[in-house]
């Protein structure tokens, strides 16, 4: 099988993010970068179709020189190759820019089924993985949280609100994945050193024969909203606090 | 030049969702202010009859494409029956509300419209003549104004944000043939397993009550739940509850977990880290109840008790029982 999962490196979710004065962006010092968690699931389902149907495992990254860190991650976990594309008309594009770039990697490539992670973390915008299957003529399932294949027939359960769906399709599609559908495997340490002579290609938007067309951008990047100072109720009497919450929340906020 | 602000209704089981009301409300509040139109498309079987409804929320006219391929809802059917009528009248703003079919049927658009989308905001614009969205990004932790240099600029509306306002519209329907070719349809629904167990959605739910680390265990959480009962309310929890295996993966609300706008948010025994925060800040009102006068959840509640949960909880219940007796 020709599997391909696409991931990206962003802040770690633990990272303190500061605005730019001038809102342009964020101030990226100091931050710790880690692969999308959600991608890290579509990298570990690669990896067990792999080990059940036989096959490799190709990973494909949009991002700047520090983006070959998160692919050789994924090589470290199993993968056998990786594609890195850098160019700074499309690295930090919108959801259209970067499906077209890894659009472009892919269509010549065999491929079967395509994994990317529900959406990113940073961004949170969670439309890559359906353009992209739109662009290459594929189905697409998103938010997937089990998924068995059979031949080329697929069938992938999502959430839903109040229910579960199961979708019937076949190969190739793109699958997007979401937390629970397996659990990531850790990088052994013969992992990463036979992850280091792995082959990454890094081509430029020229080499894939792209040119950026952003269809819509961050054109401020605002600290959120201030949220009003509230209230921490006085006095040692849980039962008197508890009694002068569901007034305030009766008379003041109006909500019960 | 691309006028008319539309929006793609959502129904669910022959009933609207109510993201769609709140979604053309939104949509006639931009129109006013750009002396534009505002049309909804509306895709389902049987549905024609619907369709009308619409007009209440302030909806001038209600396309609608009727085949039994539309229910149920498919990425593939309704994104080419939408992405038809959508290149034929050409919108300048297309809305959809980021439940996850809007979610889904919104990125598949993407494509097929070669347009923007801003995905689950909380605020919209108008900038010299132009849709502006406003949308959280990094855990909320920061947010972003979007610009659009395509049309139609789509944006998905994250649900119980966006007032819903009654303006009466003619809702005048026309019917369109969605021209679905069977080879295009390439997913299909195998079977729709409902949550039975009575539990309101939280993604829907008005108030919901929610416990930490901090109920000590999942012996405790009946307390949770007899206050969400009184309330009528739905019982979440956070991360650690969850990885602890004390309430189940759906039940989670924050970063990896659902993203919640209640009218009310009732933190029990939650710290308040920032993934938690990123999946309900959108809540009205967050009262907070802590053992500890450090957690960082008290700096977002409007309403704060930093006492014994245990005690406080069974409290609140008596005298919310009283008042909605």
């Amino acid at each position: 099988m020709n599997i391909i999962a696409c991931v990206k490196q962003v802040p770690d979710t633990e990272t303190l993010i500061k605005v730019k004065p001038d809102g342009s962006g964020i101030v990226e010092d100091g931050i710790k970068w880690v692969m999308n968690p959600y991608d890290e699931f579509g990298v570990e389902e690669a990896l067990k179709l792999k080990e059940k149907l036989g096959g490799d495992v190709t990973i494909v990254s949009v991002g700047p020189a520090r983006a070959m860190e998160t692919i050789r991650t994924a090589l470290a976990m199993g993968a056998e190759k990786g594609i890195h594309i850098d160019d700074p008309s499309l690295n930090g594009a919108d959801a259209y820019t970067t499906a077209q770039a890894l659009a472009a990697a892919i269509k010549g490539l065999p491929c079967d089924i395509i994994f990317c992670g529900q959406r990113a973390i940073d961004g949170d915008v969670g439309q890559v993985g359906s353009v992209l299957a739109d662009m290459l003529g594929l189905p697409s399932v998103t938010l997937v949280t089990k998924l068995e294949i059979a031949g080329t027939a697929v069938k992938a359960q999502k959430a839903i609100e109040g229910a579960t769906v199961t979708i019937e399709t076949s190969l190739p599609c793109v699958i997007t994945t979401q937390k629970g559908l397996n659990e990531p495997r850790y990088a052994s340490l013969p992992g990463i050193m036979k992850a280091k002579k792995k082959p990454v290609d890094v081509k430029n938007a020229a080499a894939i024969g792209v040119s950026a067309a952003v269809k819509a951008k961050v054109a401020k990047t605002v600290p959120p909203p201030a949220r009003a100072p509230g209230k921490i109720l006085q006095g040692d009497d849980p039962a008197l606090k508890a009694q002068e919450l569901v007034k305030l929340l009766r008379e003041e906020a109006k909500v019960i | 030049m691309a006028k008319g602000v539309w929006i793609v209704a959502e129904v669910r089981d022959g009933a609207y969702r109510k993201v769609s009301f709140e979604i053309a409300s939104a949509a006639r509040k931009l129109a006013d202010e750009l002396g534009d139109e505002v049309c909804a498309v509306l895709c389902g079987s049987g549905i024609e009859g619907k369709a009308a409804e619409l007009g209440k929320y302030g909806v001038d006219k209600v396309y609608v494409a009727d085949n039994a391929a539309l229910e149920p809802y498919t990425t593939d059917a309704h994104a080419a029956a939408v992405a038809k009528i959508v290149k034929e009248k050409a919108p300048a703003i297309l809305l959809l509300g980021a439940s996850v079919q809007g979610k889904d049927l919104s990125a598949r658009l993407v494509g097929k419209l070669a347009t923007g989308l801003a995905t689950d905001c909380t605020a919209l614009k108008i900038e010299g003549g132009k849709l502006v969205a406003v949308r959280p990004m990094y855990a909320g932790k920061c947010f972003g104004e979007v610009a659009f240099e395509a049309a139609p600029a789509m944006a998905t509306l994250r649900p119980n944000v966006f007032p819903i306002v009654e303006n009466a519209k003619a809702g005048a329907v026309e019917k369109f043939d969605p021209a679905l070719d069977a080879g295009q349809l390439k997913t299909k629904v195998a079977e729709i397993a409902k949550d039975t167990s009575g539990k309101i959605e939280l993604t829907e739910a008005n108030i919901i009550v929610s416990g930490g680390r901090g109920m000590k265990g999942p012996e405790n959480f009946p307390l949770l739940e007899e206050l969400a009962k009184v309330l009528g309310a739905a019982v979440g929890a956070s991360r650690a509850a969850v990885d602890a295996g004390w309430r189940p993966a759906t039940d989670q609300v924050g970063q990896t977990g659902k993203t919640v706008s209640p009218n009310l948010y009732i933190a029990c025994g939650i710290s308040g880290a920032i993934q938690h925060l990123a999946g309900m800040s959108s809540s009205k009102f967050i009262v907070a109840i802590n053992k500890d006068p450090e957690a960082p959840i008290f700096q977002r509640a409007d309403y704060g008790i930093v006492d014994d949960l245990f005690k406080v909880v069974p409290e609140i219940t008596t005298a919310a029982k009283k008042l909605l007796a």
